[in-house]
C-alpha cells in the first residue's frame, strides 16, 4: 500500500514571551510516522499529550505561537508529492479540502453562528469543486442524502441543529469534496453514547466509499478499538508504541499502552482497573530519558537517563520501551475471580 | 505589587508611556505647593508675555505667570478627578458587590437603575443641575454629583465578578461557617475586584477630568478656582487666540491632552495586565 | 416572527419606563430649585420693557397659571405629564412667548442629523479599520492608525473640537467655524441650502468623527484578536476559505454583535459630545439651545430640552436594540 503521508522527526513547539517569561512547550518532540492509503490511523493519548496539536500540523493549521521546529512532512496525491509547509499559500489551499480535510474538535463551534449553513458549504466547497453552481449544489445535495441529511439543514442556522445534527453536518462539509486524507479530531467527544455511535458509523461509511485515509484523534479506546486498524499511543509530544489494533490490544509492548489498553471495561468483567499513579508531565519541562518513567511500574536507572528509541517489535509494531520484552497484558485472563467490585 | 509595575514598565510600552505622562504632570501639579506666586491674585506680572527665559510658559492678559498659575490649575484638576473616581468607586463597588452577591429581586432592581443611568446623556443632566443649585455647586458637590452618575459601567463590571466568585467554594465555606453577608462581600470578595477597580478608577479619573474642563469652559463651575478648565475659560474670555496670546491656550491644552493620554494608557494597560482577553472599555462623556 | 414581536413589545416596554424615569427625575430637581419661573420669567419680562403694575400684577397670576407653581408638586406632575403628552410644554422665556417645545422642534433635526451622519460613519468606518487592523496585525498603515487613535481617544470631545476650531479657525481657515448654513442661503430644499449645510457641517461632525473613530477602532481591534481565535475561524482558513471572506463574513461579522451592544451603551456619551460640540461650533442644535436656555436661567426651555434629550437618546436605543436581531441569528429564538 502506497503511504498517503509520510512525517520524519517532525518536531512543533508552542514558543511564547509573555512580560519576559519565556516558555518553550514542546507539543510535538520528534515524531515520525506514516499514513497508508485507505486505513484508519488512531492516534490515542490523554489530554495535553500532544494529539492536538499533532494534526494540527498535519493539517497545516500552525499559527504562532505553535512553530515548527525540526522535521518534515510529505502528502502525496495522485503520484506527486507536497509538502504543506514549503508550498505556497495558493497551493496550500488547493491542497486543502479537494485532498486533505478536517474535522474539527467541537462541532458545537467550528460553523460560523451567523451564517446560515449553505453559505459554509460554498465557502469551503465551491473553489475546490470546480463545477457550475447548478452543479455544485446538486452535488450538495446528493452528498447530504449520502449522508441521510435532508437538504432542509442548508437553510438553517448552526444553533437550530442538535448536537448529533451538528457534527453530521460537518462531516458532510469535510467530505463533501471527497478528500483523499482526513484529519479529524475528537469528532465524537462531545456526543452522547447513542448519538456518537451513529456518528462513527456515518464516518466510517463515507470513509469506505471514497477509499480516503483518516488520521483518527481521540482519548477514548473503545473508539480506536472499533474504528483504526493501526494505533499510535502518543505520551508526553512522542509516539511510544505504533502498531496493528489487534497487536496492540492484545500484546501492548509499551507499560504506558497496556495501562490504556487495560482501563477499557469490558462486559462480564467485574475487576477493578489498576489506576495509574501521577500526572503527564508538563511539556514545558518535560522529566529526562523516557519520558514515562516517573509513572512507570518497570522503571529501571536506564529509563531515567536515556531515550528509547522506538523499535520494531513485531509485525508491522513498533514501541519506544527498553524493556519492551518484558511488558505484559495487565487485563487478567476473563473469567478470573471478581472479588473486588468497582 | 512593586514587581508587577517593575514587569509592567519593562515589558509595556503602553504602561510606560502613561507612567511617564502622568508623573510628569503629578510632579508639575505637585510644585504649586512651592509656589512663590497666589493663583488669586491678578497683575503681579506684566501681562501677555510671550514665553521665556524669566517666564517659562508666559503670562497671560490676568497678569498671572502661567507656569505657576498652571501648577494650580493641574493640582485642582488631579484632585477633582481623584476626588470623583474615590466617591464613584465607593457607589460601584458598593453596588457591583451587593447585586452580584445577593442576586435575584435587588439585582434586578439594581440593573434596572443601572440601564436608565447608562442610558442618560449626562451633560444634560448635569447642566440641570447647574441650572438647579447655580453656584452652590461647587466643586465638592460636582464631585459626588458625578461620582453618583459615574458609577454604573464599573458596577456592572464587579458585578460580573462578583457574580462568578459567588459559587465558588470559598464563599460557599464562608458562609457555612457563618459568616454575615457584608463580611463575605467586603473581606472575601472584595480582594478580587481591587484590580478592576484600580484600572476603572483611571478610566473615571479621565472622564470625570474631561466634563470638569467642557463645565468650566462653559463657564459651569466655580470660575474662580484655578483648574485646566477655568484656565481655558479665562483665556476665551479675554479671545486669547484672537489677540494672539495663543500660549495661554496651547500650553495647557497639551498638557492636558498629555494628562488624558497617559490616564489612558494606565487604565488600558492594567486593564490587559488583568486580563489579557478583555476588551477595551469604552467611555463617551 | 411572533417571537421578534415579544421581543419589540419588550424593548418598547423598557424604552417607556427610562423615558418616563428620566424625564421624571429631570422634573423633579428643577422643581427642587430655588429658582420661581413666575419670578424669573416677570423679571426678565418687566427689565426689557415698563410694565405698570397692574399689568405687571395681571402677568404673574397669568404666569402663575401657566407655570402652576401655587399648586402641591404632585398635581405640577401630573398636570407637566399630561401637557407633556400634548405636546405643550409652555412657553419659552428666552425667546417669550414661542412655546419650548417649537424651538426644540426646530433645533432637534441638526442635533439628530449630526449625531446619526457622525454615528453612522464612526461606527461602519471604524469598525472595518478595526476589524482589518485585528486580522492584519503585521499592516504599518492600521498599526500607525492605532497609534493615533490611541492618542486622540481619550481626549474629550469639547478638546479636540476646540482644537479643530484653532486649527481650520485661526490658523487655516478654510472652513465655516460657526453655524448650521450660511446666513444669507434661502432655506429651503434647494441646492445651495443643501450643500451649505454639508460646508458647515465638515467641522463639528469631523471632529466627533475623529473622537469616535478610535473608539470604535480601538475596540474592534481589540474583539478581532478575541473572535480569531474562535474555532469557526481557524476552520476556514484551514478549509481555505478566501481571507477576504474570512474577515469580512467570519470575523468582523462576528465581532460587530458585541460592537452593537457597545453603541447602545455609550450613545448617551456620544449625544452629549455632540452637544458639547454644537457649542463650540454654535451649531443651531439642541446643544447650543440648552446651554443658552441655561445661561438666560429658562425654566421651562431647560427642562424641555432635557426631556426631549432623554427621550430622543432612548429611542434612538431603542432602535439599535431592534436591529440587534437582524445581526445575530440567535437572539431570535431566545
Amino acid at each position: 500500500m502506497a503511504d498517503v503521508l509520510t512525517v520524519a522527526g517532525l518536531k512543533a513547539y508552542y514558543q511564547t514571551n509573555y512580560f519576559g517569561v519565556q516558555r518553550e512547550v514542546r507539543a510535538v518532540d520528534d515524531i515520525s510516522i506514516t499514513v497508508r492509503a485507505d486505513e484508519v490511523y488512531g492516534i490515542a493519548g490523554e489530554s495535553s499529550s500532544g494529539k492536538t496539536t499533532l494534526i494540527k500540523t498535519f493539517a497545516g493549521a500552525i499559527h504562532p505561537p505553535l512553530r515548527i521546529v525540526g522535521g518534515s512532512m510529505r502528502y502525496r496525491f495522485d503520484g506527486q508529492e507536497i509538502d504543506p509547509y514549503a508550498v505556497s499559500a495558493e497551493e496550500l489551499n488547493r491542497l486543502r479540502w479537494r485532498h486533505v480535510s478536517y474535522i474539527m474538535q467541537g462541532s458545537m463551534s467550528v460553523l460560523n453562528p451567523v451564517r446560515r449553513i449553505h453559505r459554509s458549504f460554498a465557502d469551503f466547497a465551491f473553489s475546490h469543486m470546480d463545477l457550475p453552481k447548478a452543479r455544485f449544489w446538486q452535488a450538495v445535495e446528493e452528498h447530504l442524502e449520502r449522508l441521510s441529511l435532508s437538504p432542509d439543514v442548508l437553510r438553517g442556522y448552526p444553533h437550530e441543529l442538535s448536537g448529533g445534527m451538528r457534527q453530521r453536518v460537518t462531516i458532510a462539509l469535510a467530505t463533501v469534496c471527497r478528500p483523499g486524507f482526513i484529519i479529524a479530531d475528537e469528532p465524537t467527544t462531545a456526543l452522547d453514547v447513542v448519538v456518537q455511535k451513529d456518528v462513527l458509523a456515518l464516518l466510517d461509511d463515507i470513509r469506505r466509499t471514497l477509499k480516503s485515509s483518516v488520521v483518527f484523534v481521540t482519548h477514548d479506546m473503545s473508539v480506536h478499538a472499533n474504528m483504526a486498524d493501526r494505533i499510535g499511543i502518543m505520551y508526553a509530544g512522542r509516539i511510544v508504541e505504533e502498531g496493528p489494533t489487534r497487536a496492540l490490544f492484545t500484546a501492548p509492548k509499551h507499560p504506558y499502552t497496556a495501562h490504556l489498553v487495560a482501563s477499557l471495561p469490558r462486559i462480564g468483567d467485574a475487576t477493578r482497573k489498576p489506576a495509574l499513579g501521577g500526572r503527564p508531565p508538563a511539556l514545558s519541562d518535560p522529566p529526562g530519558g523516557c519520558r514515562f518513567h516517573p509513572r512507570c511500574p518497570l522503571a529501571i536507572d536506564k529509563c531515567r537517563t536515556e531515550v528509547p528509541p522506538l523499535e520494531t517489535v513485531g509485525a508491522d509494531h513498533r514501541s519506544a520501551c527498553w524493556r519492551s520484552a518484558e511488558v505484559e497484558p495487565l487485563t487478567p485472563p476473563s473469567g478470573a475471580s471478581g472479588e473486588e467490585v468497582a | 505589587m512593586f514587581h508587577i509595575i517593575r514587569d509592567l514598565l519593562r515589558f509595556n510600552r503602553e504602561f510606560a508611556i502613561g507612567v511617564a505622562f502622568l508623573g510628569l504632570i503629578v510632579v508639575y501639579s505637585l510644585l504649586s505647593f512651592v509656589s512663590p506666586i497666589d493663583p488669586d491674585i491678578q497683575f503681579m506680572e506684566f501681562p501677555d508675555l510671550p514665553p521665556s527665559g524669566e517666564y517659562w510658559f508666559g503670562t497671560n492678559s490676568r497678569g498671572q505667570d502661567l507656569f505657576w498659575q498652571l501648577t494650580f490649575a493641574f493640582r485642582n484638576t488631579l484632585g477633582f478627578g481623584i476626588m470623583v473616581a474615590a466617591f464613584s468607586r465607593v457607589i460601584s463597588i458598593t453596588v457591583g458587590l451587593v447585586s452580584g452577591y445577593v442576586g435575584g429581586a435587588v439585582d434586578r432592581v439594581l440593573m434596572v437603575i443601572n440601564d436608565v443611568f447608562v442610558t442618560l446623556p449626562l451633560l444634560p443632566v448635569l447642566l440641570v443641575f447647574f441650572f438647579v443649585l447655580g453656584d452652590s455647586l461647587n466643586t465638592i458637590n460636582l464631585a459626588l454629583l458625578m461620582a453618583c452618575l459615574g458609577w454604573p459601567f464599573d458596577a456592572r463590571l464587579i458585578r460580573s465578578i462578583t457574580l462568578g466568585l459567588r459559587h465558588r467554594e470559598f464563599t460557599r465555606h464562608a458562609m457555612f461557617s457563618g459568616m454575615s453577608p457584608l463580611k463575605i462581600m467586603f473581606e472575601e470578595h472584595l480582594p478580587y475586584v481591587m484590580p478592576v477597580v484600580f484600572a476603572t478608577a483611571m478610566a473615571n479619573m479621565l472622564w470625570a477630568i474631561g466634563v470638569e474642563v467642557t463645565l468650566a469652559v462653559l463657564g459651569f463651575t466655580n470660575i474662580n478656582l484655578a483648574t485646566v478648565g477655568t484656565t481655558i475659560y479665562w483665556a476665551n474670555n479675554h479671545s486669547a487666540m484672537i489677540v494672539g496670546v495663543w500660549w495661554w491656550i496651547v500650553i495647557p491644552v497639551v498638557l492636558v491632552v498629555m494628562l488624558f493620554i497617559g490616564l489612558y494608557l494606565l487604565a488600558v494597560s492594567l486593564n490587559e495586565y488583568i486580563d489579557p482577553r478583555s476588551r477595551l472599555r469604552r467611555m463617551g462623556g | 416572527m411572533r417571537t421578534y414581536g415579544f421581543f419589540v413589545l419588550k424593548r418598547f416596554g423598557q424604552l417607556l419606563i427610562v423615558v418616563f424615569l428620566g424625564v421624571s427625575a429631570t422634573f423633579f430637581i428643577t422643581h427642587l430649585s430655588p429658582l420661581d419661573p413666575v419670578e424669573q420669567t416677570m423679571g426678565r419680562l418687566t427689565r426689557q420693557s415698563g410694565f405698570s403694575p397692574e399689568a405687571q400684577e395681571a402677568m404673574r397670576a397669568a404666569l402663575t397659571e401657566l407655570y402652576g407653581t401655587d399648586k402641591p408638586l404632585l398635581e405640577q406632575f401630573y398636570s407637566f405629564w399630561s401637557r407633556l403628552v400634548r405636546g405643550d410644554m409652555g412657553p419659552s422665556l428666552l425667546a417669550f412667548p414661542t412655546p419650548a417645545l417649537r424651538l426644540v422642534k426646530r433645533a432637534l433635526p441638526w442635533t439628530v442629523g449630526l449625531l446619526t451622519t457622525t454615528v453612522l460613519i464612526t461606527w461602519t468606518v471604524g469598525n472595518l479599520l478595526g476589524g482589518l487592523a485585528g486580522y492584519f496585525q503585521n499592516s504599518r498603515l492600521l498599526k500607525a492608525f492605532g497609534v493615533f487613535a490611541i492618542g486622540v481617544q481619550p481626549i474629550p470631545y469639547y478638546i479636540v473640537a476646540f482644537i479643530m476650531l484653532i486649527l481650520f479657525g485661526f490658523l487655516w481657515p478654510v472652513l465655516p467655524i460657526s453655524g448650521g448654513a450660511g446666513m444669507f442661503v434661502e432655506p429651503g430644499w434647494n441646492i445651495h441650502y443643501a450643500l451649505s449645510i454639508v460646508h458647515h457641517s465638515i467641522l463639528p461632525a469631523s471632529s466627533i468623527v475623529v473622537v469616535g473613530l478610535g473608539t470604535w477602532f480601538l475596540g474592534m481591534r481589540a474583539l478581532v484578536s478575541n473572535v480569531v481565535t474562535e474555532d469557526y475561524v481557524t476552520y476556514a482558513e484551514f478549509g481555505g476559505v478566501e481571507s477576504r471572506k474570512i474577515v469580512g463574513s467570519y470575523v468582523i461579522r462576528n465581532a460587530m454583535i458585541p460592537q452593537l451592544t457597545a453603541l447602545a451603551m455609550v450613545l448617551g456619551g456620544v449625544f452629549s459630545g455632540t452637544i458639547i460640540t454644537e457649542e463650540v461650533f454654535s451649531y443651531p442644535g439642541v446643544g447650543t439651545l440648552l446651554i443658552d436656555a441655561v445661561n438666560a436661567g429658562d425654566y421651562t426651555l431647560v427642562l424641555a430640552v432635557t426631556s426631549i434629550s432623554i427621550a430622543t437618546v432612548a429611542t434612538a436605543i431603542f432602535v439599535i436594540d431592534l436591529l440587534y436581531p437582524l445581526l445575530d441569528p440567535r437572539v431570535r429564538v431566545r
